[in-house]
């Protein structure tokens, strides 16, 4: 009997906590609270990783908060969040309202996370008191939030993709940087030597963020939106699959080490770019940091725009970067705003774009953060002609797992020896499209 | 276990003492319940309050759009329900095949676990030369910090300089390219370090169970001329069923549950062939952002988990009240 008696309350303990782990949302989001919007002297500032490390991060802004509380009074209780953390903490913040005043975000959540509300619109007052909107570089502005509402976030960092290549190599082959698809898948293929373990391109093939980015730009090239004009996912379309196709392609050809599928964390892919065991990498200009950590000079490499399919449209990049949000809650908004105008100012913007390697977000700014004056003319003239903002709709996020998923599993499909064919494609983006319609 | 041990002379005790007084009686009464007050009021914080919040998650439509208020979101009534038992939709397809992952990611791993388990257990029992290193050595996956352990996993499971690959091609099984982090491999790799982190915990329970066996019980039985399988069967099984009752639930609820392995390993999206129900509702509800369909997931798990957990204590009592 008492065996019984104390099997059934260990089970009823056992489901219960089943349960609530079932639905750790609930009680990952009342935990996820910091600075629960600090009071009226000091603020609470969540920052993105934009350096090569977390500790850099703080060092980096530590050192200019303190400026602005000299400044103004106004303290800076900081907390720099890695990326694979980020979104779920402002999640959690926004369910639970126990969130931090000011905080970075990827620009492309710039939409879905306006449609939770949570965030301060910048309307036109709020605007004037950052120093206003005709401030910023006009690219770089059009992230911050849906058309036609008040943007919910202002660019705070700039970064854009760029195609870059190992000097050396392409010399050692006779070869020049590639001006159009063609002439770079015939150049992967030259730069590639399974044997020895070198590849024409390097990849980051696990990451889903990398993967949408990827299926986002060449779908572009091929004239494809993943929205209708009303917001619908339309993921099959014709352009949608070449788009998906070219980049899936490279994995089928063999030109990138079908290793790098496992590839998810960030720094892989440059590490072997930077290591010689791949002659190019697609990536935002931010890899400077890994490249040169990992020994490169940045005489070492050359930057191109990604180029395109002969006849396609010339769209090299989406406008990625970091923006900057204000939380509804916040005690404090006046002292939140002066910290969004003290980041987003010149003399800060040319102070942390060096360490951050990031593109200046405010007009008359300078790309500073290479030596090298090629590199910095490539991504700044990438950013002003070849970009195209991610879809401003509410459902991007969702965008950006389902397809991202679909798109590893096709390379996954791909290293495994299984080339996936334009109806297979088709076929996992359909997937990807209904799961996103049931979802509602 | 020793429980029916205790309970004799326990209540031959209570019968043979005087009546106590009436106020010691109500005290007696008093004090279990101001005992286990404590656990009680931590348990419905904990567990049972965010539990009976996932369960009102699960009639709302709680999307990105009403997240910030939770309290404004529509009812969905029994939508998400219905999209999730939808098998030919496409989010109830995949609802399905997680499932279906999950049980055969449970049978195994709490089968083979159990039986490392019990075979080191067996092994452990009898007395002999560099047991305690043995036994230290064994639960060395039990003590290590989960995540230490798992990462390690991932090291050896990488296609170019893991061990796994290095040990096949030496072992001369195979070229040495296989992937086991990606596609259908990366069940197995689950497989294994489950097996490696539960079957310790198996063996510890196995073994303690172990010591409260008669040795003369034993001695007996090798006089009839029983052999070791025999004594295995007779003796030793039927002595440890109250532990096994307790074990094999446990390693059932806690690898159904299995959240750890699959999110180190993979991450928060794993291949199709390793998603587990726990990382496919947390998938649901932190990356595609719709808490209450992942909400409604959630109380599917725990109404499944509650009626096998309710039939096997129903089955195990009857079968132990028949013996």
């Amino acid at each position: 009997m008492k065996i019984r008696l104390w099997c059934a309350s260990f089970a009823i303990t056992a489901v219960a906590a089943t349960a609530a782990c079932g639905n750790g949302d609930s009680g990952s989001s009342e935990s996820g609270g910091g600075g629960g919007g600090g009071d009226a002297k000091t603020l609470t500032y969540w920052a993105s990783n934009q350096g090569a490390t977390l500790d850099v991060d703080k060092q980096v802004l530590g050192k200019e908060l303190a400026k602005f509380t000299q400044q103004t009074g106004v303290k800076v209780k900081l907390e720099v969040i890695g990326w694979p953390d980020l979104q779920n903490r402002i999640l959690a913040a926004t369910s639970s309202g126990q969130g931090p005043d000011v905080l970075n975000i990827g620009n492309t959540w710039a939409a879905s996370l306006q449609s939770t509300g949570a965030f301060m619109p910048f309307d036109k007052a709020a605007l004037d008191a950052i120093g206003g909107q005709s401030k910023f570089v006009d690219a770089s502005f059009k992230t911050s939030g849906m058309e036609g509402k008040d943007p919910t976030s202002v660019p705070l960092y700039g970064l854009v993709y760029g195609l870059y290549y190992n000097k050396k190599m392409f010399a050692d082959a006779g070869l020049q940087p590639p001006t159009t698809w063609e002439e770079l898948q015939a150049a992967a293929k030259k730069l590639t030597d399974a044997g020895k373990g070198t590849y024409g391109m390097a990849m980051e093939g696990g990451s889903y963020t990398e993967s949408i980015h990827f299926a986002f730009i060449f779908g572009q090239q091929h004239g494809a939106d993943p929205f209708t004009k009303d917001g619908k996912p339309q993921f099959t379309t014709p352009g949608m699959v070449a788009g998906v196709k070219q980049y899936v392609d490279l994995m089928s050809d063999g030109v990138v080490n079908k290793s790098s599928v496992q590839y998810k964390n960030g720094p892989e892919a440059p590490g072997d770019f930077a290591k010689g065991k791949a002659a190019m990498l697609m990536s935002q200009n931010n890899a400077d940091n890994t490249l040169q950590a990992d020994g490169m000079k940045s005489s070492d490499y050359g930057v191109v725009a990604i180029p395109t399919k002969s006849g396609n449209k010339d769209t090299a990049s989406f406008v990625a970067g970091i923006n900057m949000s204000v939380f509804k809650d916040t005690k404090n908004k006046d002292g939140a705003l002066k910290l969004v105008k003290f980041m987003t100012s010149p003399e800060e913007q040319a102070i942390l774009d060096k360490p951050f390697t990031a593109l200046p977000v405010v007009k008359g700014g300078t790309v500073n953060f290479t030596d090298n004056p090629a590199e910095a003319k490539t991504f700044a003239d990438i950013l002003a002609t070849k970009s195209v903002p991610l879809p401003l709709v509410p459902a991007e996020a969702a965008y950006e797992t389902n397809v991202g998923n679909a798109v590893n599993g096709l390379l996954a499909k791909a290293a495994t020896g299984q080339k996936p064919s334009e109806a297979d494609i088709k076929s996992a983006l359909q997937e990807a499209q209904d799961k996103m319609a049931s979802a509602g | 276990m020793s429980v029916d041990t205790v309970e004799t002379p326990a209540a031959g005790s209570t019968a043979a003492a005087p009546a106590p007084s009436r106020p010691r009686r109500r005290g007696r009464r008093v004090t279990p319940y101001l005992l286990v007050l404590p656990a009680v009021v931590l348990e419905l914080l904990v567990h049972i309050v965010p539990m009976l919040v996932g369960i009102w998650m699960s009639f709302v439509r709680l999307t990105q759009f009403f997240i910030a208020n939770w309290s404004q979101a529509p009812s969905a009534g029994l939508d998400n329900y219905k999209v999730a038992l939808d098998f030919s939709g496409p989010l109830g397809k995949s609802l399905l095949h997680s499932f279906g992952v999950t049980l055969a990611y449970t049978v195994l791993v709490v089968g083979v676990a159990w039986l490392f388990g019990m075979s080191g257990a067996l092994v452990l029992h009898r007395s002999f030369r560099g047991r305690g290193f043995l036994r230290t050595l064994f639960l060395v996956p039990y003590a290590m910090p989960i995540y230490a352990g798992i990462m390690t996993w991932s090291f050896i499971f990488q296609r170019d300089n893991g061990l796994m690959n290095h040990l096949v091609k030496s072992l001369g099984l195979g070229d040495g390219e296989s992937f086991w982090l990606v596609g259908n491999n990366a069940f197995a790799s689950m497989a294994i370090v489950a097996i490696w982190r539960a079957w310790p915990f198996a063996f510890l329970m196995l073994l303690a169970g172990l010591q409260n066996v008669p040795d003369e019980v034993y001695d007996a039985a090798s006089v009839d001329g029983a052999g070791i399988w025999k004594q295995v069967r007779y003796i030793t099984l039927p002595y440890l069923r109250p532990v096994n009752v307790v074990l094999v639930l446990m390693l059932f609820l806690w690898t159904f549950n299995d959240f750890n392995t699959p999110f180190v390993l993979f991450g928060p999206t794993p291949p199709r062939s390793a998603d587990l129900m726990s990382i496919h509702i947390y998938g649901n509800s932190f990356v595609s952002w719709n808490f209450g369909f992942g909400a409604a997931m959630s109380v599917l798990l725990l109404l499944f988990l509650l009626v096998v957990t309710g039939l096997y204590l129903f089955l195990t009592s009857r079968r132990s009240r028949r013996a």
